[in-house]
């Protein structure tokens, strides 16, 4: 997967005491959304800015296609990049900010009408950008990412300062990217608005990758150790029943068993089995959030990605090796 | 397009789109223009009656020329020639208030005698001549620019012979005397003459020759005596001033032949010498006396004289103005176009825009070499016009109100005009660098500011004295201000060349290359940094 996408291998980069990079490695491959959650602090836009040779790491490397982004060639039809919304000279009409990048990577005027329009900014395209609010210079970055027409979109926090309506469409949009092809890399310190989008997580946690796996599985293993909540008339008998499937059943108020180690259908299949009444079966299902914050706290328990080796998947074949 | 190209394209996109820095352009243009006209708005003619613009007699070369001195003359034809014996040359000036001048008869430095071929009497007409000098020796002058030493061996082998190796310096550049007296030879081919010197008048060295196109068939030849202005230099707290007044120089001429004379009547040449005062005025008509008898070897004479045969320095002396007057308010420009030059950068660090300059550029150098294309561009042409307008409209102010401005070559005209857009042109980069060095526009401003335009000011307000405002103006970027310079300085021509005078002590370019310097340095130096530094 080298030569599409961006790959990310073992970058190290210090802040005088401070590790800002310790080993961030990850790949984004095309056709799909892939988050970039962490907590602030955590080297995601470290990691961006290394990745747009910005900022230059002690250590490792950040390719492009395969290129390191200071070799590319007009590089925004390479990879288009949203770092900081309020990066613009607040005196220059939007317009005039997506005209001066377009002449950098010889873009004609009519792409700019075209990005401006795709973000919604038709009506405002006038108006000194230095009026903005934060949603709306998202807009104008998401445009200024999107002028080049690359196959790789970057986004830092793209989410930020926009309102729900803005947060829906740029929902869409974000999955539409992925849908004609492209390699999307959204970082978020909200896992939650990562929900509907992407379909991967690169999970970072001081300046390493803690998790690189599908949404899907992230999931699965956060639900696997989830617990259901029973309401049942008789719940010494219920828990009799369970505890003989293998599950385990703790008391949890008054007629309330708080199960574990069993499915809530493996737990309907077993009741009904036995002629055991009951009322309620409520699983909990686990949130993308959920599996997050667990990830998280891990990181900041255990040292390392270890703790989660076991839902590292196909996404990141040699992620974490460094940690 | 090749991808620098398209950065420049970018980068320029960037400059026009900012309503601030294209008003700043504009402000660039028009303030210099206005305080160049506001400037010569006190100006008062040079005291012409009438509407007419006076000003100095301007020589062979169309360049402005004081040209007084005592001639005692006669025509001269196509061929032949004039010579002379001098036994002595002594001086006189009157006593200035304050000093204590005025008793020894020693001659100023620059004070001339000798034998001259001059087109006619008029002031500014074409000459040569050969002559002694108060304390810079035998030499040839023509067309008042043109100065030629005698050559060592001719004027020192008499003074070897009779007063020994030693004194052979002093005795080359002193004047002559009665015990050591100094032959002068001008001989006319057409329009070519030869100077050349004797101690004896037997043995002669020739000095050199001058070509005087159009020089009549009947031409002036005789006798001269001038003497320049003597300025005493007084040094005070806050700067110097300077007091003038005028000196006469008194030469003795024997053994006095002139062969080829346009009258065919030479035995009867004694009756016809006449003599002139040439740009007499009161003073120097009342310090100018010709003598003459005959004796048995020749014609004798002696002649005294004020004034000088010289170009003009130090125009506004004598109430003209220069050209390069109306490019004071320069410094105003530049100091917008240096906020421009330093903002065109340092906006962008402020707000973060440099991530996404960098982005869409990630050669630096390239980007760098944009930026500061796009800047000296921009500052250039505002230059250029600034200047050739506030030079044309000054100049045309002035003549309304009969002020004498100095003739400059066109060359000049273009070089001051040309080397003004360079001056802001490269002071705007030299921001720009500064910007990326310091990352903060006040910071920058400050710095540029501090470097080019206030040891400039310093300088031409007299506020430093004349070492020290030629000091500056050698090391700092304030240089290049040099270029800005019409007026000539001459090492034959007594004078203040001082920079509140309008004389710097570089050569234009020579000045311009300072500033260069300094630029490539700092710009350089923001290179290495912009190169190394994370953004």
């Amino acid at each position: 997967m080298g030569e599409v996408g961006v790959a990310v291998r073992g970058l190290h980069k210090r802040y005088g005491p401070t590790a800002a990079l310790d080993g961030m490695g990850f790949s984004v491959g095309p056709g799909r959304v892939t988050g970039f959650v962490g907590p602030n602090g955590a080297g995601k836009s470290t990691t961006m800015r290394v990745v747009l040779g910005l900022d230059t790491a002690d250590e490792g490397t950040a390719l492009i296609g395969g290129l390191p982004y200071r070799s590319l060639r007009r590089p925004m039809t390479h990879i288009g990049a949203l770092l900081d919304a309020a990066a613009l000279q607040p005196s220059r009409r939007a317009r005039n900010h997506l005209l001066w990048m377009a002449r950098s990577q010889g873009i004609g005027a009519r792409r700019v009408d075209e990005v401006i329009d795709r973000v919604g900014l038709a009506t405002v395209a006038g108006r000194r950008a230095g009026g903005f609010s934060l949603g709306m210079r998202q807009r104008l970055g998401i445009a200024a990412a999107l002028l080049g027409d690359p196959g790789v979109l970057m986004m830092d926090e793209p989410f930020n300062g926009m309102d729900p309506e803005g947060i829906i469409w740029l929902r869409g949009l974000l999955r539409a990217l992925a849908g004609e092809g492209r390699a999307v890399l959204i970082s978020s310190h909200l896992m939650s608005e990562l929900q509907d989008t992407a379909t991967h997580v690169v999970v970072v946690g001081r300046g390493r990758v803690v998790a690189d796996t599908s949404v899907a599985e992230l999931l699965a293993a956060a639900s696997a150790g989830g617990r259901v909540t029973l309401r049942a008339a008789q719940p010494e008998r219920a828990a009799t029943v369970l505890g003989a499937a293998g599950g385990t059943a703790v008391p949890a108020g008054p007629g309330t068993l708080s199960v574990s180690g069993l499915s809530a259908e493996d737990i309907v299949a077993h009741l009904t089995r036995q002629g055991v009444p009951f009322s309620e079966v409520a699983a909990h299902r686990a949130t993308l959030e959920d599996a997050y914050l667990r990830l998280t706290r891990d990181a900041t328990e255990f040292t390392g990605a270890d703790a989660v080796g076991g839902t590292r998947t196909s996404g990141g074949t040699e992620t974490g090796e460094r940690a | 397009m090749n991808d620098f190209l398209l950065t420049v394209r970018a980068e320029w996109t960037k400059l026009r789109t900012v309503r601030g820095w294209v008003l700043a352009l504009v402000v660039a243009l028009v303030v210099p223009v206005v305080i160049g006209l506001t400037s010569v708005n006190g100006s008062r003619s040079g005291g012409c009656p009438g509407a007419e613009v006076c000003g100095p007699p301007t020589g062979p070369g169309g360049e402005a020329v004081t040209d007084a001195f005592t001639f005692v003359h006669r025509s001269l034809g196509p061929h032949g020639s004039l010579t002379a014996r001098i036994t002595g040359l002594t001086g006189q000036r009157p006593r200035i208030p304050g000093s204590g001048g005025g008793g020894a008869p020693v001659p100023q430095a620059w004070a001339k005698a000798g034998v001259m071929v001059k087109e006619d009497t008029e002031q500014g007409a074409a000459y040569a001549a050969v002559m002694v000098t108060g304390g810079h020796g035998v030499r040839m002058q023509s067309d008042f620019t043109h100065d030629t030493a005698a050559p060592k061996a001719g004027t020192s082998s008499t003074a070897a012979s009779s007063a020994g190796a030693h004194s052979d310096a002093a005795s080359a550049a002193a004047p002559p005397t009665a015990a050591a007296p100094r032959w002068l030879r001008l001989t006319r081919a057409g329009s070519t003459l030869t100077g050349a010197t004797s101690p004896d008048g037997t043995h002669w060295t020739t000095i050199g020759t001058a070509t005087l196109p159009g020089l009549p068939a009947t031409a002036q030849a005789g006798l001269f005596t001038t003497s320049p202005e003597h300025t005493e230099v007084d040094r005070h707290a806050l700067g110097e001033s300077a007091t003038s007044g005028p000196t006469r120089a008194t030469a003795t001429f024997d053994r006095v032949t002139l062969s080829g004379a346009a009258t065919a009547n030479s035995t009867e040449s004694g009756g016809l010498w006449r003599t002139t005062v040439i740009g007499a005025d009161p003073v120097t008509a009342a310090f100018s006396a010709s003598s003459q008898r005959s004796t048995p070897a020749g014609e004798s004479f002696t002649v005294s004289g004020s004034g000088d045969i010289a170009p003009a320095v130090g125009g506004r002396a004598f109430g003209a103005r220069s050209v390069e007057d109306g490019l004071v308010g320069t410094f105003a420009g530049l100091l917008v176009l240096v906020v421009v030059g330093s903002s065109f950068v340092t906006a962008e660090y402020r707000r973060g825009l440099i991530r996404g300059t960098l982005a869409a550029q990630p050669r630096r150098g390239r980007l760098l070499a944009a930026k500061a294309l796009v800047v000296a561009a921009a500052a250039f042409a505002v230059g250029l016009v600034a200047a050739a307008l506030s030079l044309k409209l000054t100049a045309s102010r002035l003549h309304a109100k009969g002020v004498y401005v100095l003739p400059a070559a066109t060359g000049a005209e273009v070089r001051v005009v040309v080397g003004t857009a360079l001056l802001l042109a490269l002071a705007a980069v030299l921001a720009l660098g500064a910007g990326i060095l310091l990352r903060r526009g006040a910071g920058a401003v400050t710095a540029v500011a501090a470097a080019v335009v206030l040891p400039y000011i310093l300088a031409i307000s007299g506020a430093l004295p004349v070492a020290g405002a030629d000091w500056v103006l050698r090391v700092t970027p304030a240089a290049a201000f040099a270029v800005q310079q019409t007026t000539v300085r001459y090492s034959q021509v007594a004078g203040v060349y001082a920079p509140s005078d309008g004389y710097f002590p570089l050569a234009p370019w020579a000045g311009m290359a300072v500033l260069c310097g300094w630029t490539v340095l700092v710009v350089g130096a923001a290179y290495a940094v912009l190169r190394r530094r994370d953004a």
